[in-house]
């Protein structure tokens, strides 16, 4: 069983390479560059800020786009192309055939976080010529970011198990947009009465909580982030993962494909 | 032949698992991070370039950042705060991201100015704000009303106050008191009618609940005072003519000092100590009051927006 | 043992958006495919032979019913280390090489990580692919695609091979090779369920078919045993370029080539035939009997039911 998600996830990663999703890299490495370069000439103390800030953002948003796009044909794709037949006729089930896609996905965005992130570090060194003490942060802010690309993905293969790319990428967005403003759905519905706010609070507790992943501003304030804060977030963003995945896995053992 | 049984289990009983694991994390997750959201709001750089970051969607913003505001005052109303440093802050990036959302300049009217636990303690900056909604709706008179109660209640100033009535009262559509206020400001600053008016006006030009509650807890802390006054008086009129003090509000009735049973806005019985004061029944009730609370009395740390908190 | 044994398969589909209307793509189905043999599954397009291959696949599940592979349920995957599948003009990861294709199969199939390169380029071998392992599908042609299914569908020594439509796209030369292995594949020992719509292939291939017109099933068994139920059919030969029409009327359609004609015409009629053209006195040349092929078959039975369905959905 092991072998075969194995194979389906690095068959998964093997195409996210050929389709040159990996050359985003190059427009980051630009970008990271020549901010880096940029803000060295403007006054000093917010060199350092304007670079996490920047290169942690620009990290979240490539990252996120590269989920939806990706994350969004992983099945419909192949239904669609029905390159899936020949691989259902064989003795894969449906199920390891989901977790084989996220897997490889989830793979590709850590290799590309990777080195993004030594983008990053490269251009803080660049603009405050050595490493402080409260840097190590980003590293969490980094881990954290990762976790938010697995909710992600794993959202954007529930939809892809039913609904055509489009659709899906219009549901992935907005539930991105909703779930970076989870608390204030939250704050929203404790201001609502009535059926309202029983639905807003419903909406609140079901959209992925993408705030509380986001560290960026205290990081680059150089704040340090609570270890409760670390346990949290990685418990919530696999349990989170999981349950989507779980959807996706419900309704493609039903579909019929043809 | 069909899906298999099996999986669709296993995946049923995990989504459900997970679903409820999600709940609670994320309430764990509010406990821990209590706030960091709205502390971030210190690490902006200034609300005009929030307003540029936000891509045209600065009305949407706005609403987010009203809503942090009223969160964030009531969470920490209700705890007993000493501060509230991030009111002013919040407030601002909303008036800056939308200059026209009136009830965000009561808001900050109403709760910047005052002491803590009742507000942040920030009168300068309220009138700063004030001044910044007065610039960018300079026809509207609630604005101009909030300015001058700021004078009024927090600062005593009341040639300022005077001022900025009677610019409002300039203003087209404008209450028709504003005119009378700005009159009274000289002559009647210190009367209790005046505060009344005050309040009543708050109470009545205003959607926002908190601000509401806030106004009618005022008011009543003022009936209390005129009350307690009017029964002092009557107890010290009352030793000076039968040479002791009366043992109960029925010995005032009898001489025919007071009518009826005496009671306090919400209907409870006033108590007359044995030398002669004036006493509510329970002083938690009402904060605000200036009189008719036991000596050394000190007000919870928490206190009452509504008699029902 | 029975290869393959399907118990009552029947889907109905619900098309439409708001009010769904029940169609049906295949009616209760009961057939059966010994071990060992070639079977083919006949029938115009539309008629239900890809839904019925796609139940067995457990692609899309049935309305009712139930069939059972090597004894093994549809979704069992022991069951399905064994067969192999070649989908209707099949679409394959346009990124991957033809070896990496096998491969990446051969792994997923249980076929032993040691195994699998030398597998897969046996195969690339073996449907005449061994120059192109190295490209990748997104530049292959349409015949060499079909045949990289090919490979795909018996690199791990399935028992039972499913094919659909194995020849379109191939030229005659790669026609008669895949009938070269389907041929071998029996030898081996293997079975071999193949549909198509071509009945030419069928008859030179198949120990047995089965015909399916409109999701029912019309008539299974052998080519020999379902075409002696035809009327036999005779091919005239005269000198021409005349017709009699006589003749027309005995329902020959003659067709004049230089100053010959040549007309068929059910046997019966045969003797009614010479005699029109001796009447007229046109030299007659030969008289040969036709064998009756599948397509015969079709024609007289399948025609009169679908003028009373009302021809096809």
């Amino acid at each position: 069983m092991n072998s075969r998600i194995g194979l389906i996830a690095s068959n998964t990663f093997r195409e996210a390479v050929r389709d040159r999703v990996l050359y985003n890299l190059i427009a980051f490495a630009l970008l990271m560059s020549g901010a880096a370069i940029l803000v060295g000439q403007i006054s000093i103390d917010i060199e350092r800020l304007v670079v996490i800030n920047l290169g942690l953002t620009a990290v979240s948003l490539f990252g996120i786009v590269i989920a939806i796009f990706i994350g969004i044909g992983l099945v419909s794709k192949e239904i669609e192309r029905r390159t899936l037949y020949t691989v259902l006729s064989r003795p894969v089930r449906r199920w390891e055939f989901i977790a084989g896609k996220f897997m490889g996905l989830a793979g590709t965005l850590v290799v590309n976080t990777f080195f993004m992130a030594i983008g990053v570090f490269g251009a803080l060194l660049y603009v405050s010529h050595h490493f402080q003490a409260p840097d190590r942060w980003l590293l969490v802010a980094l881990y954290f970011i990762v976790l938010q690309f697995l909710i992600i993905t794993s959202l954007a293969l529930f939809f892809s198990s039913f609904s055509s790319p489009l659709m899906s990428a219009v549901f992935a967005f907005a539930l991105f947009v909703i779930g970076t403003f989870a608390e204030d759905l939250r704050g929203f519905a404790g201001m609502a009465s009535g059926v309202a706010r029983w639905l807003a609070t419903g909406a609140a507790y079901l959209v992925p909580n993408f705030s509380a992943l986001n560290v960026i501003s205290s990081v680059a304030h150089q704040q340090p982030v609570s270890g409760q804060l670390i346990l949290y977030n990685t418990a919530y963003a696999l349990i989170y993962t999981t349950m989507a995945l779980c959807g996706a896995v419900l309704i493609f053992e039903r579909r019929n494909l043809k | 032949m069909r899906a298999s049984r099996q999986t669709t289990l296993i995946a049923s009983i995990l989504l459900v698992a997970c679903l409820g694991g999600s709940v609670l994390l994320l309430r764990g997750l509010d406990r821990v991070r209590s706030g960091a959201t709205l502390e971030e709001v210190l690490y902006v750089p200034s609300p005009q370039a929030l307003k540029r970051m936000s891509l045209g969607y600065d009305g949407l913003l706005a609403d987010i950042y009203w809503t942090r505001a009223v969160q964030y005052f009531g969470t920490k109303f209700h705890s007993g705060a000493e501060h509230y440093d991030l009111l002013a802050p919040l407030l601002e990036i909303t008036t800056n991201l939308d200059p026209h959302l009136i009830v965000a300049y009561q808001y900050g009217g109403n709760f910047l100015a005052p002491k803590p636990p009742h507000g942040a303690g920030m009168p300068q900056r309220a009138i700063q704000l004030m001044e910044y909604g007065i610039r960018n709706n300079p026809e509207d008179w609630h604005l101009y009303y909030q300015l001058g109660f700021i004078y009024y209640m927090d600062l005593k100033d009341y040639e300022d106050a005077a001022d900025a009535f009677a610019r409002g009262s300039r203003v087209p559509n404008a209450h028709p008191w504003l005119k009378l206020l700005s009159g009274y400001m000289a002559e009647r600053a210190g009367d209790i009618n005046t505060a009344r008016m005050m309040w009543t006006t708050t109470f009545e030009t205003t959607y926002d609940k908190s601000i509401k509650a806030n106004a009618a807890a005022h008011l009543r802390a003022l009936e209390v005072d005129e009350d307690v006054t009017k029964l002092e008086g009557a107890v010290a009129r009352y030793k000076e003519r039968i040479g002791h003090l009366p043992s109960s509000f029925g010995d005032l009735a009898a001489a025919g000092m007071l009518r009826g049973t005496p009671r306090d806005p919400l209907g409870n019985l006033y108590k007359l100590t044995s030398d002669g004061r004036v006493e509510l029944q329970s002083p938690d009730d009402f904060p605000f009051v200036e009189k008719g609370t036991p000596p050394g009395y000190v007000p919870p740390k928490v206190p009452k927006f509504l008699p029902t908190d | 043992m029975t290869a393959i044994e399907i118990l009552g398969l029947e889907k109905i589909y619900n098309v439409g958006f708001w009010r769904k209307r029940p169609k049906c793509a295949l009616r209760p189905l009961h057939m059966q495919v010994e071990e060992g043999e070639i079977f083919g599954f006949l029938g115009p397009n539309g008629a239900g032979k890809t839904t019925t291959l796609k139940m067995l696949m457990g692609l899309v599940f049935p309305t009712s019913g139930s069939a059972r592979i090597l004894g093994m349920e549809t979704n069992d995957p022991r069951m399905k280390a064994q067969i192999g599948f070649l989908p209707e003009q099949p679409y394959f990861y346009d990124y991957l090489t033809a070896r990496e294709l096998l491969e990446y199969y051969a792994g997923l199939s249980g076929v032993p990580a040691k195994e699998r390169s030398r597998r897969s380029q046996e195969m690339l071998e073996r449907v005449g692919l061994h120059d192109a392992g190295g490209l990748q599908l997104r530049k292959f042609s349409k015949g060499m695609l079909q045949r990289v299914g090919i490979a795909q569908a018996i690199l791990h020594e399935p028992k039972v091979v499913f094919f659909d439509e194995p020849m379109s796209g191939l030229d005659p030369m790669g026609r008669r090779e895949v009938r070269d292995l389907m041929d071998q594949l029996r030898q081996e020992g293997k079975t071999v369920f193949f549909c198509t719509h071509i009945l030419s292939d069928a008859e030179a291939l198949c120990d047995r078919v089965a015909i399916i017109h409109l999701g029912e099933l019309r008539g299974v068994g052998s080519v020999a045993d379902l075409t002696s139920s035809v009327q036999n059919r005779v091919e005239l030969i005269w000198q021409g370029p005349s017709v009699p029409s006589s003749l027309r009327a005995l329902g020959a359609e003659p067709h004049v080539a230089g100053s010959t004609v040549r007309a068929i015409l059910l046997e019966a009629n045969q003797d009614a035939a010479i005699e029109a053209l001796r009447r007229e006195r046109l030299r007659l040349i030969s008289v040969v009997p036709v064998r009756t092929s599948l397509e015969d078959y079709f024609v007289q039975k399948l025609k009169p039911a679908e003028s009373v369905a009302g021809g096809r959905q």
